[in-house]
Parts: structure tokens; C-alpha cells; sequence
């Protein structure tokens, strides 16, 4: 680990050392006779040095990406993310090819063609062929790589399918608030900003019978493995980003427009404690578009399961109606019948206060009807 | 037109020399109206703005680099931005971020590198007596001076300055109750902002104006040195998208002091929902990655048209493909306008932009690779002095290269989804736009200095901050690819909260905390050498690179007007480097080919006969002008 840090401290030290001796060396040289412009010996040193700074920091590249490949990511833990990851070395093979090739062109000519006295330079403008030997050849292999770039972005964008698992996730300063469609009806209900409070953090609209058995969380969000999952995104305040790292998954959560993102998991969090050898591994959540203070802080869990275990554990969860049952009286009169069962035990105050349509995805709320 | 009416040759004879009479030291170097003068201005504000952003930097690469470290020594100058644990601010590293992005990109590599240079050389190189508006261009410097004045202000006001991240994304930046950050201090952010772009607009104009109306004679565009030529669509590169950033940060102001709801939509903040329905945050975006992404090439578009004339010229050789050159600046100025929503590519628009900007972000690679290809050969073959300005511009193909080519992996949008935000990103723009221009910066600096102090830089000095810094600058962004891979998200204050970040890099970290102060410091030694050298430096000869530009023609320290007599004409295009058969291995652009039997190319023969033609063309002298 640290060896890291000495190792490359020393190359660096040792080339800095170098070039200062050298310098130093010719400078002595230098002192008196010759005061023009241009001296011949510096020339030379620099020639070489950039040969040697070629060779070394090759040396150097490979050796720390050696070392630094244990730290990267681990495969993808869903399939969209494998064919990005696939792509993603592709290009950096690609890349890597190109990048050594012109380095090494560059600081191999820069030494090879170093001034040498009576030699002259040639006279070389222009030579229309190999201008388009060189606009051709990236312009075909880019060709090819933002089509298949297309195609898999095409792929993962595409509409989530009509079977999928809904979650919502709303960011908000400092932390992430998942809600789950509850077991009963399995749909998200409404929501509007206008509603939230401490009671009722995601703003659900308690006029829209799909939210009684909605509940939420702010620890973890638990998702079944191997079915789509469709990630409906927003957030609460500012800018927040979505990024589940090992799910290859990033996406902004915007105030007033809501975003989406719909994967597959195939791979549950027992899975990957084994393919990790790591038995603490947890696949996590965190926000990439800064958003203030705690940006650095928003963790929120994701467990994967398999579905059986999922649903299990969905059962388990208490409706937010049930928790909070105070957020009863927002029940409009005709649904409180159904809402009956979510708050047993607890006793329904009376009248309805709020009301608010959803259209289109857009909520309307007319200001008076806010409490 | 006045140039019609001054064509008499007796008349304006008489009036040349009524603008030479000794000025007050205020109108001499405070407000003066001399290009080269307002060249230095913006060059020296530009190194103290780089000398702060670069501080700034290396303040938070130690939070980074060394998490737990006690940064009480930084207490006088931060005061209680340290905790009394000695911790810094996870508010005012915020600030800092924000800060470094804003006054290296705008202060620096745009004010301090196209505010000196296009100055300095547009007029010198295409043989002009001076902009054609010296008062607009004494304007354009003291509006950026007010902005850096406001800017730097900000730096010390008790909330702290703009903390949302360069690119001040609304709601974040539009909501003072949502961070400190977002208060007064980013109000002064706008408000230097906007000075700033009023100063680039009017400098954006002059340059424009200059290179078309004010070009000497038989200075056709065919012969302008590539550093005009740079200058020039950089120019138009400000002139339209920097109008768009002003409108983005008006309505920024509106949504922040007037109750306006361009950007804002069902908020709900500090336990309250605000009234404001309908704005759109990525409007903001689209508005800001308008300018946003042209400025990545104002920023480097320049240096590459330095780097042109000084690999040229260094390598004795012409600049290889000179017309596909100027084609692939124009494609790249042209691609420029239409790849902005690459930065926006999980911002939630519409996947289906996103399709069509990877495919118009990956055609700009093509003009790209042209150039690097043409650098390259340029150097094949030819008889390189390593000049430390030669040094800094294969530095610069160096950097152009290795942060380009990540950017095919950026541009496209599927790759795009786990390395947005990373510091993969971070990586890439750093070496690409950031190093690049900076190293165009210095190579400018170094290749010019004569011209511009009369004065000869110590080349010793010079080729020991060329390797410190190339070294030091490899070492802090090549590890950087790495942690980015890793997945570590940029602009965290810690990477301790989460499993996939927690325990490790952190040895990585802190090496390019370390490189990144190493060179830093090694640029002390450049700070140095600029100053000693402008007092006791070795005195400059006429022509000290053997360079075939106009510059070198004028008197060693030009004085008002640069050049005494008449402005030379122009007969051939600047790169006639080692022409076989000629005596020297250069010819100046103002030597006929008439005097050059004995190297002329066939069809440049034909051309002797338009010398006359050339002579006989307007003098396009502002001084002989009546005004």
C-alpha cells in the first residue's frame, strides 16, 4: 500500500534529481563561452529526456494500473452493466492502443530528430493522402463505437417493461427516502410537494386510495433479484443524482420533473458476499450531483434478495398509514371505509382537509385546498 | 469609409506622428489604450488569479489527501472555515471547489491566456498599429478587473463564497436557504459573472474587428499564422456563446431576488414548499453547457494556435497540413455549438438527445485527431531546439492526446452512466483542457517574453519547470483515472460513508495530494524566473527564435504603434522553414518573393508579379487615418 507512495515518490524523486544535476552540470558548462540563444548540450539532455520520460512513465502507467485494478469496481451485478462494462474496456483498449502509439511517436521523434548542427530540416507542408488516411481511420473506428455505444444506450433507456418491480427514491438534503408500492395494490399512489411535512417526508396524497398501503424508508431499499426493477426518481429540494454503483446505475433526481431509471439486478447481496469473499458486502446508494453540505453523505442500503425472501420481508413493513395515523384525516370521507383497515387500533379523526389531483404526471393543486 | 478619405499620402504623412506625444503615467500603464500594454495587465492579473486557484486547489487535495490531517495552520488564513478540532468546513470545501473551477477556467485559462495573447499577437502578427478599438479593449481589461475585484471579494465575505460547484446548477445555487454557499456569495459570483462576460464581449468584438478590417498588406486569411487564426474563432466562439451564459445568470438573479420561477418547480426546503411551479433546473443547464462547452475550446483553442506557431518554428519545419489545420479549427468551432448536452447526459432530458449528442460529441474527435496527427508529423524530420516555449508545446500534444482520448469514453452516453460525476471526469478535463492550455499558457510566456519585456527568459530555469511540472502533472491525473474507474464521485468532502470508497485509494489520494503540491511549488520557480528575468534578464535580440511572423519585425521593444516606419507587407504565408535552396533556414513573411529566387516553388514564381499589386494596396494604417 504505502509502497505505492515510496515507489513512485523515488522514480520522481531520482528524474527530478536528474534533470537538476544535469542542469546544474551544464549551466557550469555554459558560464562564460557561450551566451547565445541556443545551446547544444541542453538540447541534447532535453532530447533524451524525453525519451526516458517515455520509457519510464510507460513503465509506470502499466505497473500502477497493475496495482490499482484490485480497487476497481467488481463485475456488474446487472446485465446492462456487464455490456457498458464490456464497452467501457473495449474503448479503453482502443484508447490505450492510440494513447501509447502517439505518445510514442511524439517523444520518440522529439528525441530523434533533435537539433543536430548542418543538418537541415525537410521542407514537408502538406501531403493530402495521409490527412485522410488519418480524418478515415478514427472516424470509422469512432463509427464504430458510438454505434454500439447507441445501441446499448438505446437498450437501457428504452421503457421499462409492463411486469416491472416500482420503487420511488426522492432525494432530498441529506439523505435518500425510498417508497415502496405496498403489498395490497402494488402501486405507488400520487404524491404532491405541497403535502409533505415531518409526517409525510415523500408528500403522499392520501386522496388517491393506491397510497394506503405505500410505506417508505430511509435506510434501505429492498428489491428482488432478477426482475426488472423501474426506478422512479425525484427529488425534494435541489439536484441529487441516483448512483448505484455496482448496478452501473446513475441518474439525476430534479425538482419538478421526475426521472427514471429501470434495471435488472441478477445478482443478490449473499451472492456477492461470495463472489467478493467479503461477507460485509452491501451494494449501496449514493448522490453524484453536489447538492450542498452533507452531498458526500447521502448512503442509503440496497439489499437484493430473491423474490420469495423480498415479499416476505414486504409483508413485514407497516403501511405509513399505520405508523403515522394522524395523516388519516387527510382521507377524503368516501375512502375512508377502505382506508379502515390500515388503521386499526388507531382511532380516524374526522373530516377531510386536503385535496389534490394528479394529471399527467403534473400535480395541480389549487392553493386553497391546503389546509 | 475613412479609409477612402485618407488615401493622400501627403495628408497623412502629416498627422503620424500627432499620437506620439508622452502620456501621464496613469494613461501609460493604468488605463492605457496600447494593446501590448493591456496584453501585461491581463497576463499578470491572470498569474495572480492562477497563483489563488491553484492555492485553492492545493487546500482541499490535503483534505482529500489526508482526511484526518489537522489543518490548524491554515486558521490565519481561513480563520473559522477550521473547526476547533482543526477540521476544514464541508461547506467551505464546497468553495473551494467552486472557486478553483471558476478562476482557473475563467480567470486564467480565458482572461489570462486569450485576454494576453490575442492582445498581444493579433495586432503584432498581422501587422496592425494597434486593436481597432483601443478603448474598447481598455474597457474589456477594467470590467475583468471589477470582475476579479467582486470575485475575490467574495473570497472573504462571512458566509463564504459561491459553493454549488463551477457550474452553479439551480435550485442549489438559486436557494440561500439551502446552503451556505448559496447566499451573498453567490450573488457576487453572478454579479462578477456578468461583469466578466461584458469583458469578454468587448474584447471579443476588438479582436474580431482587428483581424478582418486591420490586417497589413497581402495579409490575406491564406497567410495568417495559426495563432491568429485562433484567435480569431475563439473570438467568435465568445461573441456567440457567451451572451447565452449572461442570459443563464440573469435569470438566475431573478429566480434568487425577484420571485421568478425560470428554474424552480416543486421545491420543498427548510420545512416549507415554496409557491414557485413550471421552471425547469435543466433549462439552467442547457443554458450554461451552451457556453459551457464552446469555453472548453476558448480555453484551448488558442494554446493550440501557439503551440502551432512555436512547434513551427522550433522543429524549423512548416506547420504540417497548414489548410487542414484551419479546416479542423473551424470544425472543431463549428461541432463546438452542437455537443453541448454531452455534459447533460443523466441530467433526466430526453434519452433520445442523447443519442444524437454522443453522435455530434464523437465527430469533433475526428478534427481532433487531424490536429494531434499534424503536430506530430510537424516534429518528423525536422531539427528540433528545445526551446523551454518548444518544451511546454510537445507538453501540451502530450496532454491534448492523453485527456482526448478519455473523452471518447465520456462522449458516449451508455459509458457515460457509471463515470459521469467520477473523477474520471476530473481526470479528463484536467489534462485535456486544463494542463493543455495551461501548458499553451506558459509555452506563450516563454516564446514571446522578448517581445513583450525586450528581455530573454533563462532557458535553465525554463527546462527545470517544463519537467517538474510535465512529471508533476502526469503523476496527479494519471492516478486520478483510476480512482474514477473505481467509481469515487467528485466534489466529496470525505469518502468515509460509503463501503465502495471507504478503506480504499486512500494511499492514492494522498500521492496526488503530493504531486499536486510538488507542482505547485515548482511553479515558484516560473514565478521567478518571470519576474527576474523582466529585471535582469539577458537583453533580447531582434529575432531570437528565427521566426518568420511579423512580430519580429518590429523595433526589439515596439513602442506606441509598433513599428516606426511603414508597416511591412505581407508577400508569403509565415511557415517558409528550412525551404530547400534558401540561404537561412527561415524567410520572414515579409520578405518578397522576388528576393528569394533561389528557393521559390514554380507557382510561387507566378506570384512575384502581384508583389506590385501589394505594394499598391491601401496601407490600412490606423495612424495615417483621420479620426
Amino acid at each position: 500500500m504505502i509502497y505505492i507512495v515510496a515507489i513512485l515518490s523515488v522514480i520522481f524523486l531520482g528524474l527530478a534529481a536528474l534533470v537538476v544535476s544535469r542542469m546544474a552540470a551544464v549551466v557550469k558548462n555554459a558560464n562564460g563561452a557561450n551566451d547565445s540563444e541556443f545551446s547544444v548540450t541542453s538540447n541534447r539532455i532535453n532530447g533524451v529526456l524525453f525519451l526516458v520520460f517515455f520509457i519510464v512513465g510507460l513503465i509506470g502507467a502499466v505497473w500502477s494500473f497493475m496495482y490499482a485494478r484490485q480497487f476497481f469496481l467488481p463485475e456488474a451485478s446487472s446485465p446492462h452493466g456487464r455490456r457498458t462494462d464490456f464497452l467501457f474496456w473495449l474503448s479503453m483498449g482502443i484508447i490505450t492502443f492510440a494513447f501509447v502509439v502517439t505518445n510514442a511517436l511524439l517523444f520518440i521523434f522529439a528525441w530523434k530528430y533533435q537539433h543536430k548542427e548542418g543538418r537541415r530540416a525537410a521542407y514537408y507542408p502538406e501531403n493530402h493522402k495521409l490527412e485522410l488516411i488519418w480524418t478515415v481511420i478514427p472516424a470509422v473506428i469512432m463509427a464504430v463505437l458510438v454505434f454500439t455505444g447507441w445501441r446499448a444506450w438505446r437498450d437501457i433507456m428504452a421503457e421499462a417493461p409492463e411486469n416491472s418491480q416500482v420503487f420511488e427514491i426522492v432525494g432530498k438534503q441529506f439523505n435518500w427516502i425510498v417508497r415502496y408500492p405496498g403489498v395490497d395494490n402494488n402501486k405507488l399512489g400520487a404524491y404532491n410537494y405541497k403535502l409533505i411535512d415531518n409526517a409525510n417526508d415523500t408528500g403522499i396524497d392520501y386522496t388517491d386510495e393506491a397510497s394506503f398501503d405505500d410505506f417508505t424508508s430511509t435506510t434501505e431499499l429492498h428489491i428482488p433479484v432478477n426482475k426488472p426493477i423501474l426506478l422512479k426518481i425525484r427529488a425534494r429540494d435541489v439536484l441529487h443524482s441516483v448512483f448505484i454503483p455496482h448496478m452501473r446505475v446513475k441518474m439525476d433526481a430534479v425538482p419538478g420533473m421526475p426521472t427514471r431509471f429501470a434495471f435488472t439486478a441478477d445478482k443478490t447481496t449473499d451472492e456477492m458476499r461470495n463472489i467478493t469473499g467479503n461477507p460485509n458486502f452491501g451494494y449501496e446508494i449514493a448522490c453524484t450531483e453536489v447538492c450542498g453540505r452533507g452531498h458526500f453523505s447521502m448512503r442509503i442500503r440496497l439489499i437484493v434478495e430473491d423474490e420469495a425472501t423480498w415479499q416476505a420481508w414486504c409483508k413485514e413493513q407497516k403501511p405509513l398509514l399505520s405508523s403515522t395515523p394522524e395523516l388519516a384525516s387527510r382521507i377524503p370521507a368516501n375512502l375512508k371505509a377502505k382506508a379502515a383497515k390500515y388503521l386499526e387500533g388507531a382511532a380516524a379523526p374526522s373530516d377531510s382537509t386536503t385535496a389534490s389531483v394528479q394529471q399527467g404526471g403534473v400535480n395541480v393543486v389549487s392553493a386553497a385546498t391546503i389546509r | 469609409m475613412a479609409t477612402i478619405e485618407s488615401n493622400s499620402p501627403a495628408v497623412a504623412h502629416a498627422d503620424v506622428h500627432d499620437h506620439h506625444e508622452p502620456q501621464s503615467f496613469w494613461r501609460t500603464y493604468v488605463f492605457s489604450e496600447d494593446h501590448k500594454t493591456i496584453a501585461k495587465q491581463y497576463l499578470i492579473t491572470g498569474i495572480i488569479w492562477s497563483v489563488i486557484g491553484i492555492s485553492l486547489s492545493v487546500m482541499f487535495r490535503l483534505q482529500l489527501g489526508f482526511p484526518s490531517m489537522k489543518m490548524d495552520f491554515l486558521r490565519p488564513i481561513l480563520g473559522t472555515w477550521i473547526d476547533e478540532s482543526g477540521k476544514l468546513d464541508p461547506d467551505f470545501y464546497l468553495a473551494l471547489v467552486t472557486m478553483h473551477g471558476t478562476i482557473m477556467v475563467f480567470f486564467v485559462l480565458t482572461a489570462g491566456l486569450s485576454g494576453t495573447f490575442s492582445n498581444f499577437l493579433i495586432p503584432l502578427q498581422i501587422g496592425a498599429r494597434d486593436m481597432a478599438s483601443g478603448f474598447l479593449n481598455m474597457l474589456s481589461y477594467w470590467f475583468f478587473f471589477l470582475a476579479s475585484a467582486v470575485m475575490f471579494g467574495s473570497l472573504f465575505i462571512e458566509t463564504g463564497p459561491a459553493g454549488g460547484g463551477w457550474v452553479v446548477y439551480p435550485p442549489l445555487s438559486a436557494l440561500p436557504q439551502a446552503h451556505k454557499g448559496s447566499e451573498f456569495g453567490m450573488t457576487l459570483w453572478l454579479i462578477s459573472m456578468a461583469l466578466f462576460i461584458v469583458s469578454q464581449l468587448l474584447g471579443g468584438i476588438n479582436y474580431i474587428t482587428t483581424v478582418i478590417n486591420l490586417r497589413t498588406r497581402g495579409m490575406s486569411f491564406s497567410k495568417l499564422p495559426l495563432t491568429i487564426w485562433a484567435f480569431f474563432l475563439t473570438a467568435v466562439l465568445g461573441l456567440i456563446s457567451f451572451p447565452v451564459l449572461l442570459s443563464a445568470a440573469l435569470l438566475l438573479i431573478f429566480d434568487r431576488s425577484f420571485g421568478t420561477s425560470f428554474y424552480l418547480s416543486e421545491i420543498y426546503v427548510n420545512g416549507e414548499a415554496l409557491p414557485n411551479v413550471g421552471g425547469s433546473p435543466i433549462l439552467f443547464q442547457h443554458l450554461f453547457w451552451f457556453l459551457g462547452h464552446p469555453e472548453v475550446y476558448i480555453v484551448l483553442l488558442p494554446a493550440l494556435g501557439m503551440t502551432s506557431e512555436i512547434i513551427a518554428t522550433n522543429s524549423r519545419k512548416p506547420i504540417f497540413g497548414y489548410r487542414a489545420m484551419i479546416a479542423s479549427m473551424m470544425g472543431i468551432a463549428f461541432l463546438a455549438f452542437i455537443v453541448w448536452a454531452h455534459h447533460m447526459f443523466v441530467s433526466g432530458m430526453n434519452p433520445f438527445l442523447g443519442s444524437v449528442f454522443m453522435f455530434l460529441t464523437l465527430i469533433i474527435a475526428v478534427p481532433s485527431a487531424v490536429k494531434a496527427f499534424n503536430y506530430i508529423t510537424t516534429l518528423w524530420r525536422g531539427n528540433i531546439r528545445f526551446t523551454p516555449a518548444m518544451l511546454f508545446s510537445i507538453g501540451l500534444v502530450s496532454f491534448f492526446i492523453s485527456g482526448g482520448l478519455t473523452g471518447i469514453i465520456l462522449g458516449n452516453s451508455a459509458l457515460d452512466i457509471q463515470l459521469h460525476d467520477t473523477y474520471f471526469v476530473v481526470a479528463h478535463f484536467h489534462l485535456v483542457m486544463g494542463a493543455a492550455s495551461a501548458f499553451g499558457l506558459l509555452a506563450g510566456v516563454y516564446h514571446w517574453f522578448p517581445k513583450m519585456f525586450g528581455k530573454m527568459m533563462n532557458e535553465k530555469l525554463g527546462y527545470i519547470h517544463f519537467w517538474l511540472t510535465f512529471i508533476g502533472i502526469y503523476l496527479v491525473f494519471f492516478p486520478m483515472h483510476y480512482v474514477g474507474i473505481a467509481g469515487f464521485p467528485r466534489r466529496y468532502y470525505a469518502f468515509t460513508s460509503y463501503d465502495f470508497t471507504k478503506n480504499i485509494f486512500a494511499d492514492m489520494n494522498a500521492f496526488i495530494s503530493l504531486a499536486a503540491i510538488f507542482t505547485f511549488t515548482a511553479q515558484w520557480i516560473f514565478i521567478y524566473n518571470f519576474v527576474n528575468s523582466i529585471i535582469r534578464g539577458r537583453r533580447a535580440t531582434q529575432n531570437p527564435w528565427k521566426s518568420n511572423t511579423l512580430e519580429w519585425t518590429t523595433p526589439i521593444v515596439p513602442g506606441h504603434g509598433n513599428w516606426t516606419g511603414e508597416i511591412p507587407a505581407v508577400y508569403r504565408w509565415p511557415y517558409d522553414y528550412s525551404k530547400p535552396g534558401a540561404k537561412e533556414d527561415y524567410i520572414p513573411q515579409n520578405v518578397p518573393y522576388s528576393q528569394t529566387l533561389e528557393s521559390n516553388l514554380p507557382h510561387e514564381n507566378e506570384l512575384i508579379s502581384l508583389e506590385k499589386e501589394i505594394e499598391a494596396q491601401n496601407l490600412n494604417d490606423q495612424f495615417k487615418q483621420p479620426h
